[in-house]
């Protein structure tokens, strides 16, 4: 179990990280979700007792992590794929790394087999590509057969393969009990993976929910409604106290009214109905809504309007 | 992506992914396992051992072929400078190969510590130990083992070489007075010196500024001090880190030495200490 209090990060002016408190529980994966610059790196940092926090604290099972007895048994973590020197192997490097924890020699070897890097265990780092690099990483984290496992971005740049590779993995790592906590700035990777939801956008917590509660909270209904006299539906709809827009291609979205409600009115009126069906707003509209105000870097994009970068 | 396709290799997948288990930890992760980790890290790059290989074998093919010169143009030279070869024998066959090793030695030092940087290695090794201080203390431990064992080898193999090159005209023995003490004295200078160069990397944490500022220090401060006017510059040069430590490769004093060859050396691993001291403050405070 990971928990934050109050924890804060300033760099001079600048808040990265601005007092979170959150607790990370096992047997899910919880996903930890905000746009580029959000301070989800720099959470994660604090946690691992790289970074110092300016404020606040994070302790893993009650124990800030530079006083844990053998912190490759508790925590495992893949921050980036680059933590690696190149010219040594990738046999060699998880040695070096087994040996502080006094992790067996075979070890090494069964998380490489685990990973499908044992054909390559001996060449070296520099000439693997990011989707072998991102192993290795992983094979380091899991080496402690650690309680907790935290990834930072890990399908960044990722063939499909690999990424559902690593969905798996998340899932079993969880499924076996485990404390499961990994980052993205992808809505629609989290939607897959994660039962449990952290959204912060700079440096705050915006959202901690549940998966399901933050669909239900945030994903806007509407009705798409096909029709051959479109004109005359949208009077009705509003004449009913709806909001109908055209989506572009001659259908009505409707919102603010029901679906039986609309089938109801075009029925009384004898309006042909071609469409009748439920949109649900994906949840990637939803989080970019949410965060729309916290996205650090704003691109401008032809027609005015503002995408996160 | 399908959900078929999903399913198919993801239950694959699931079924691969059950981690190992592992025997429950015995200890702590101390000292021991940090310094074993450290002399994994040291000897599975291969640019430490050829730097070293390179060093020793630069080192002494130098100065054996500069005093294979010597003994060739022997007849040439003035009484007088025969004298003074005869007079300093170190001066060929120990000087030459330590002031050609000690840049080996310093941008090895530096890289320990500075390339966990530049690669992101910290970051991993930092996971597997938080507690920078016994990080610290093994880095400094086993690259002093190192270079402890590689110094000395590298002054007795320069010494016994060159001894028999020079043998024509100049004899020099472990007996005579100040010898052995200067060439103990030689691998423990390149020894401390490392240690000097890490201090430097993990203060600045870059290699080029790292390398820069240690080679700097030792190439051209150094000399540059010696141009100080009055007493108070002649203080100031014979204090500076490896003027004074290079006092213990002398077999005896020289007129107007302020220090004796123990005492510079000590002056040196004072300097070395301090170093270290500020390193591993902001090793120990720095975000990494």
């Amino acid at each position: 179990m990971i928990e934050a209090v109050g924890l804060t990060k300033r760099y001079g002016e600048r808040t990265a990280v601005d007092q979170l408190s959150f607790t990370v529980r096992p047997g899910q994966v919880t996903g930890f979700l905000g746009p580029n610059g959000a301070g989800k790196s720099t959470t994660m940092r604090m946690i691992l007792g790289l970074d110092t926090p300016t404020g606040g604290r994070v302790t893993i099972d009650g124990k800030p992590f530079r006083q844990l007895d053998n912190p490759m048994r508790e925590v495992g973590a893949l921050l980036d794929a680059k933590a690696i020197h190149g010219g040594r192997s990738a046999h060699h490097h998880l040695l070096c790394l087994a040996q502080t924890n006094n992790l067996p020699k075979r070890r090494v070897d069964e998380v490489l087999d685990l990973v499908g890097l044992a054909e390559v265990a001996r060449k070296r780092a520099k000439g693997f590509s990011l989707g072998m690099g991102q192993r290795l990483g992983i094979a380091a984290a899991l080496l402690g057969d650690p309680k907790i496992l935290m990834f930072d971005e890990p399908v960044n740049g990722l063939d499909p393969e690999g990424i559902l590779w690593i969905r798996n993995l998340m899932k079993s790592l969880a499924a076996e009990g485990r404390t499961v906590f990994v980052s993205s700035h992808l809505m629609s990777e989290m939607e897959n993976t994660a039962d449990h939801l952290l959204v912060i956008g700079r440096g705050r917590m915006i959202a901690d929910c549940t998966v399901q509660e933050f669909i239900d909270q945030n994903s806007e209904l509407a009705v798409r409604v096909r029709t051959p006299d479109p004109t005359r539906m949208a009077e009705l709809v509003t004449g009913a106290g709806g909001r109908a827009v055209t989506d572009g291609e001659g259908a009505l979205l409707v919102s603010e009214l029901t679906m039986d409600r609309i089938g109801d009115l075009a029925f009384d009126n004898g309006v042909r109905l071609h469409e009748l069906s439920l949109l649900q707003a994906s949840l990637e509209q939803a989080f970019m809504e949410l965060t729309r105000d916290t996205v650090e870097y704003h691109a401008a994009v032809p027609g005015g309007r503002e995408v996160s970068s | 992506m399908s959900s078929i396709e999903g399913r198919s290799l993801g239950d694959g997948a699931a079924t691969l992914l059950r981690v190992p288990p592992l025997a429950p930890p015995r200890g702590r992760a101390g000292l021991g396992g940090e310094l074993r980790s450290e002399w994994t890290k040291l000897r599975t790059v291969r640019s430490t051992i050829w730097s070293l290989v390179a060093m020793a074998a630069i080192a002494i093919g130098l100065m054996s072929l500069i005093a294979w010169a010597l003994m060739h143009r022997w007849d040439r030279f003035a009484p007088g400078e025969r004298a003074d070869f005869v007079a300093h024998p170190l001066e060929i066959v120990l000087a030459r190969p330590v002031f050609i090793s000690q840049l080996v030695v310093a941008v090895l030092g530096v890289m320990v510590i500075s390339a966990e940087y530049t690669t992101g290695m910290i970051r991993s090794t930092l996971q597997s130990q938080p507690r920078r201080l016994t990080v610290l203390v093994a880095k400094v431990a086993v690259f002093a083992a190192l270079m402890l064992v590689v110094g000395e080898v590298l002054s007795f193999a320069a010494f016994f070489v060159g001894r028999q090159v020079i043998a024509a005209h100049i004899t020099v023995n472990l007996g005579d007075p100040g010898v052995t003490r200067s060439v103990i004295g030689a691998g423990l200078y390149l020894a401390v010196l490392g240690l000097f160069s890490l201090g430097f990397g993990a203060i600045l944490r870059h290699t080029a500024g790292a390398i820069t500022a240690v080679l700097g220090l030792i190439l051209v401060v150094s000399n540059l001090t010696g141009l100080l006017p009055d007493s108070w510059g002649h203080h100031i040069n014979a204090y500076m880190p490896t003027n004074a430590g290079l006092l213990i490769i002398q077999p005896h004093p020289q007129p107007g030495d302020l220090l004796s060859a123990w005492q510079g050396f000590g002056v040196f691993a004072g300097w070395t200490a301090l170093v270290l001291a500020v390193a591993a403050v902001l090793f120990a405070a720095r975000d990494a």
